[in-house]
């Protein structure tokens, strides 16, 4: 397995009216061949400018990705030309939305939205495209696909449009898929359908995912690693299981103690995280944290904490107080 | 006196006619209520537990007036409110409150906060006295959490989730024996999420309130309800106490709502067994024939489509809409 999207230093900015901000700011994470990635964190904490950035979707002239290196297959996607990016777009790298309803086009057919890309990228026509399509909506799950090629969007249930974009973005075979919120707007069986459906896909056809998600039930289902984000920054990663069972950064511990859980019996309270999410004009110079952490000291408000390895295998945290969070029982 | 629930709701139905428009789409009805039955106790918290368009908001707003129910009866403190005209449901309305989803869209970008908190107690005669109304504005303000200079701010220099302590602040100002909750929480994030729910709680033991509380998530509900109903397509399927709904589920799509909830626990998730349920949600313009789940049931026989099962208590408390069960 060697890697495959590799995101060094990557920093996404926006002009608003507050003034700069810095949505994404000098993150790095990679993705491996066939593997499925996380990014968690809440509104606004860059994990979606993170995914835009890397398909170079950013809106312009408001979002501008000012630096760092999106290296995919060897390649630095940001110094592509726009015609090269479009061919990886699509063709390599493939995205899915949260609402498909936007990103389907409501006055085409399905099946014309979905062998435009095969005709595109593969250079496949007529009879060829239109099997094809017929094809990937079988493999996502849509009964009687011939009859459902000639019917447009709004005939589709929220759940069947998703299929339809998980098929649109199979059809020209990527080998990676960018799964932003993919079922947040879905009923939780339908999620839960959705979500198998895709975890099947990529395991079958060998495609690597990144999810973008709130959803820590999600990720603990679904991803291999975990990449943790708060302000714009990446602050903690591992392994799921090694950041669930032992998270190192208090972010981290404090989102897996405020949610109810079924499978726990039930708690008098709740533990939320206290305070406000992080304002992003008017960021504190030290960890951008400290304000809601329980675990601060003088440092956290001055000196900004480097993400750095904590345990072993590919654990990382951004804390200056990691030592004090491992295995504590009197957190949990 | 005190034997009498706080709310009563029986054989609710709401339906809507649509349809026979421009474009000549067939009109029908949508049946998105059909005979739903439950009482709160007072000072208790009911969950309404069910996906979208299983009719557990159009409950609500048939409690609150804001829809007038097709048939059925809803008894607050004994008093049905369906056949009251609007005069004399007026005072009703002050003491059943609701909290939205999303704040944002039901406050005015126009007030302050401390305007929006003012308005009620000014409008309905609450706190007829200026003075006092700041003062009381002041008070709302500490009890939902917020400090007193939010009051001059505007809903836009809020986050989400001081947007929706300034709706509960609202709530409240009525001074409510009642409040319908509305998806409270799923528009916030997560960190906030356990904020605004003991907040809730503890404006619970406070005041004495009483909550409808209308939710999707399984695992916020079963933290704050005491009884939970679980809806699909307008039907109640089961009805039981918190622990028994949980602890072991009747109904079969209860079961499949819970298994299809993750949890944070990649080990255990690892395990566990999915019970992914089949097809899609049905429309509520063609509800299917018998048992409206049995499209969609992992355990649905023959006489399922044929019968359609009463909500029956199985076990002492515990109700479930069940041949089978």
């Amino acid at each position: 397995m060697g890697v495959l999207l590799e995101v060094r230093s990557l920093t996404t900015e926006f002009a608003t009216s507050g003034g700069v901000v810095r949505a994404v700011d000098g993150v790095s994470w990679d993705v491996q061949e066939g593997e499925t990635v996380a990014l968690v964190g809440e509104s606004g904490c860059g994990k979606s400018v993170s995914a835009l950035s890397v398909m170079r979707l950013v809106a312009a002239p408001a979002g501008r990705i000012v630096g760092g290196q999106v290296v995919f297959k060897g390649r630095d996607l940001l110094q592509l030309s726009e015609e090269d990016m479009r061919r990886v777009r699509g063709r390599e790298i493939a995205m899915i939305f949260q609402e498909p309803m936007t990103s389907l086009n409501p006055v085409l057919t399905i099946g014309r939205q979905l062998t435009e890309g095969l005709e595109i990228h593969l250079g496949m026509s007529g009879a060829g495209a239109r099997a094809r399509a017929a094809e990937l909506l079988g493999m996502v799950g849509i009964p009687d696909p011939e009859r459902r090629l000639t019917q447009y969007p709004h005939q589709f249930s929220g759940g069947m449009r998703q299929r339809m974009m998980i098929a649109m973005a199979l059809a020209c075979e990527p080998s990676l898929i960018l799964a932003d919120e993919p079922t947040t707007a879905l009923d939780v069986t339908i999620q839960a359908q959705i979500l198998e459906l895709l975890k099947d896909l990529s395991r079958r056809l060998g495609v690597a995912m990144l999810i973008i998600t709130h959803n820590l039930g999600v990720v603990a289902r679904y991803a291999d690693r975990v990449n943790v984000m708060y302000a714009g920054r990446i602050v903690e990663r591992g392994s799921a299981r090694e950041l669930y069972a032992n998270p190192r950064h208090p972010y981290t511990l404090g989102l897996l103690k405020s949610v109810p859980r079924l499978d726990e019996p039930r708690r008098a309270r709740l533990q939320p995280i206290e305070g406000q999410p992080p304002d992003l004009t008017r960021l504190p110079p030290g960890c951008a944290f400290a304000p809601r952490c329980a675990f601060r000291v003088a440092r956290c408000a001055a000196e900004r904490p480097a993400l750095a390895p904590v345990g072993g295998a590919g654990h990382l945290t951004a804390c200056w107080e990691a030592g004090r969070l491992d295995r504590a029982p009197a957190l949990r | 006196m005190t034997d009498i629930p706080l709310l009563e709701v029986r054989h609710l139905v709401k339906h809507f006619r649509v349809g026979g428009g421009l474009f000549g789409g067939g009109s029908g009805l949508v049946r998105a209520v059909e005979g739903v039955s439950f009482t709160i106790q007072r000072g208790e918290t009911l969950g309404l537990v069910g996906e979208s368009g299983c009719g557990k908001t159009t409950t609500g707003r048939c409690i609150l007036q804001l829809e007038r129910p097709t048939s059925g009866e809803i008894l607050f403190e004994g008093h049905d409110l369906v056949p009251l005209g609007e005069a004399e449901l007026r005072p009703f309305r002050r003491r059943i409150q609701v909290i939205f989803q999303d704040p944002y869209s039901s406050l005015n970008p126009r007030m302050t906060i401390g305007q929006m908190l003012a308005e009620p107690l000014a409008v309905h005669g609450i706190v007829p006295d200026r003075a006092a109304r700041a003062a009381r504005v002041q008070e709302l303000l500490r009890h939902v959490g917020l400090l007193p200079q939010h009051a001059d701010r505007y809903p836009h220099e809020l986050s989400g989730g001081q947007r929706q302590r300034v709706g509960i602040g609202r709530a409240l100002a009525m001074e409510p024996s009642l409040i319908i909750c509305d998806e409270p929480v799923s528009a916030l994030d997560v960190s906030i999420q356990a904020q605004i729910i003991n907040l809730l709680e503890d404006l619970q033991a406070e005041f004495g309130l009483t909550y409808l509380f209308i939710a999707h998530d399984l695992s916020v509900v079963r933290h704050i309800s005491d009884h939970v109903a679980v809806m699909y397509l307008g039907k109640v399927m089961e009805l039981a106490d918190r622990k028994s709904l949980y602890d072991s589920p009747l109904h079969p799509y209860t079961r499949a709502l819970l298994a299809a909830v993750p949890i944070p626990d990649p080990e255990l998730e690892a395990r566990r067994e999915r019970v992914v349920l089949k097809g899609e949600v049905p429309s509520t313009l063609r509800p299917p024939s018998g048992c409206v789940f049995h499209p969609r049931c992992p355990i649905a026989v023959e006489r399922c489509a044929r019968e359609v099962p009463e909500l029956r208590e199985i076990r002492p408390g515990h109700r479930a809409a069940c041949l089978l069960a």
